[in-house]
């Protein structure tokens, strides 16, 4: 256990903080991801920029993975807690692996699962410092959700984080409809990331796109715009 | 009256003698009363012709919001209108107080005033009180030199842009015209393009609601477009209004206008104990 030299806020109710470590701030940061459901499966975007503070520090980093066979986690937010929370991960799927009962976890599970783990982090005052979009389709079904660093979680059929909620949401709002066709679906995120492109600092015109349909999954990388 | 001496203000200028008093207050938990906001979308845009102003019509205090429909496009000068965002007082007297020392420059001058007066007036006012006058506004005009659109922050500082947001909701505003926004836009577009915005604004920002203003200028003039949409109407839960149990049989019907009953004195008294 390594002594940090912690600031000790004035009216501190925990005591003791030397013998315990908690995330006070973020470092590597990650900027907004944004997804839709369309027709056929999921949508989702996310640049591939990791920030240090205000330094665009790393340009090529994948912040959207597949977690099993059926669904995808895309996350904003500290880049090294979202590493620890696809390391749990690999763990989740493995274990349901073993069972080799011809069932496998769900979209709707593993959000299940990481809404509990941001929410007991949270509750120890060490949170995960992250904005996650869970996305995915099982056996026909598109699902697509969000938890937030203090364990807020929600399903809706279109999602952003960070300041994709400020600038995204308010055109998926608008030009959102049931049953969208892959082009519309396209040229509706394209235009979100525009947007994004324009007015936040910390993004980058370098996107990864993830495209999930009912019969497989596919992904772009490096589109570059 | 004590003819001891008082104290006074140095002359001029904001007073910044008791700021170190309220910091330190405010470190102890003591914070000032929340003043009324209009937590707003403001919006510009210029088109073709000139320019256009839009701004939503709530102003709140807190979480309440007191005034469902209030004028946030304020009169600068016949060519000149701008929308203020940030603490109501201070839009209104800043812009007041502006609009009558260009009224004064007018009559000094014998010409139609201009944008950038406008806003030098303005930024300078602003600086001096240190962002204390937390008026955010976007000024628009049309005068000799052409279409003008600018934005002013609190603190003194101005941008000159095609399209400007400001309060609130200008990220939802601002996520409207980024994405649809293009040079030579014609009135109708444009008057529709600002709607846009003003609405994303009402819908996705909690603290703008209510209706939409519009004010278009243009060389020959301007036209005020007060409550251009109104996305937020009254509803009443029956749409009928009262009506009586179908059982009840109607006797008799007998309208009184109340105008003839009312009797009015010309310069009657004042109202006796």
């Amino acid at each position: 256990m390594n002594f940090m030299a912690l600031k000790q806020p004035e009216n501190s109710l925990l005591g003791s903080e030397s013998d315990s470590q908690r995330t006070l701030y973020p470092y590597v940061t990650g900027t907004s991801v944004v997804a839709l459901k369309y027709k056929d499966g999921i949508l989702m975007a996310a640049d591939m920029g990791g920030s240090y503070g205000s330094t665009l520090r790393y340009k090529s980093v994948e912040r959207m993975k597949p977690i099993g066979k059926h669904s995808l986690l895309g996350a904003s937010g500290e880049i090294s807690d979202f590493q620890e929370i696809l390391h749990y991960l690999d763990e989740l799927i493995l274990y349901d692996n073993m069972w080799d009962d011809g069932n496998s976890l769900g979209p709707k599970e593993v959000h299940n699962y990481l809404t509990r783990v941001m929410y007991n982090r949270r509750n120890k005052f060490n949170p995960l410092w992250n904005s996650l979009v869970l996305g995915g389709v099982k056996n026909g079904n598109k699902y697509l959700g969000t938890v937030s660093m203090i364990g807020v979680n929600f399903e809706d059929n279109h999602v952003a984080t960070g300041f994709g909620n400020h600038l995204a949401r308010p055109i998926l709002r608008q030009e959102w409809h049931e049953n969208l066709s892959f082009e519309d679906g396209v040229k509706l995120l394209e235009k979100c990331v525009h947007v994004l492109l324009y007015r936040d600092r910390s993004a980058v015109n370098k996107l990864q796109v993830h495209i999930f349909l009912y019969t497989c999954r596919l992904h772009l990388l490096d589109k570059s715009s | 009256m004590s003819k001891s001496v008082i104290k006074t203000p140095p002359k001029g200028g904001f007073s910044f003698d008791l700021c170190k008093r309220n910091e330190m207050l405010a470190k102890k938990g003591v914070n000032p009363p929340s003043f009324r906001k209009t937590g707003t979308t403001i919006v510009g845009l210029i088109f073709q012709d000139g320019v256009i102003l839009g701004a939503d019509t709530r102003a709140t205090e807190g979480p309440i919001v007191c005034d469902k429909n209030c004028e946030k496009i304020h009169y600068m000068a016949p060519n000149i209108y701008c929308c203020g965002a940030g603490t109501a007082a201070d839009t209104e007297a800043v812009t007041d107080m502006v609009s009558s020392q260009l009224q004064l420059h007018r009559y000094h001058t014998g010409r139609e005033s201009r944008v950038v007066t406008a806003l030098t007036l303005l930024k300078r006012h602003l600086f001096n009180y240190q962002g204390y006058v937390s008026a955010a506004l976007v000024l628009g005009g049309v005068d000799v030199t052409g279409p003008h659109l600018h934005t002013i922050y609190p603190h003194g500082s101005t941008d000159t842009l095609p399209f400007a947001t400001m309060g609130s909701g200008s990220l939802a505003a601002m996520a409207v015209f980024e994405s649809n926004y293009r040079e030579g836009l014609t009135r109708d577009e444009g008057i529709k393009l600002v709607t846009e915005a003003i609405c994303s604004g009402i819908f996705n920002d909690l603290g703008s609601g209510s209706n939409v203003d519009i004010c278009v200028i243009t060389k020959g003039g301007k036209e005020y477009l007060r409550n251009h949409l109104q996305p937020n109407p009254r509803t009443y839960t029956s749409s009928k209004g009262y009506s009586f149990p179908k059982k009840t049989e109607v006797l008799l019907t007998k309208i009184t206008p109340l105008k003839e009953k009312v009797e009015i004195i010309e310069g009657g008294d004042v109202m006796e104990e």
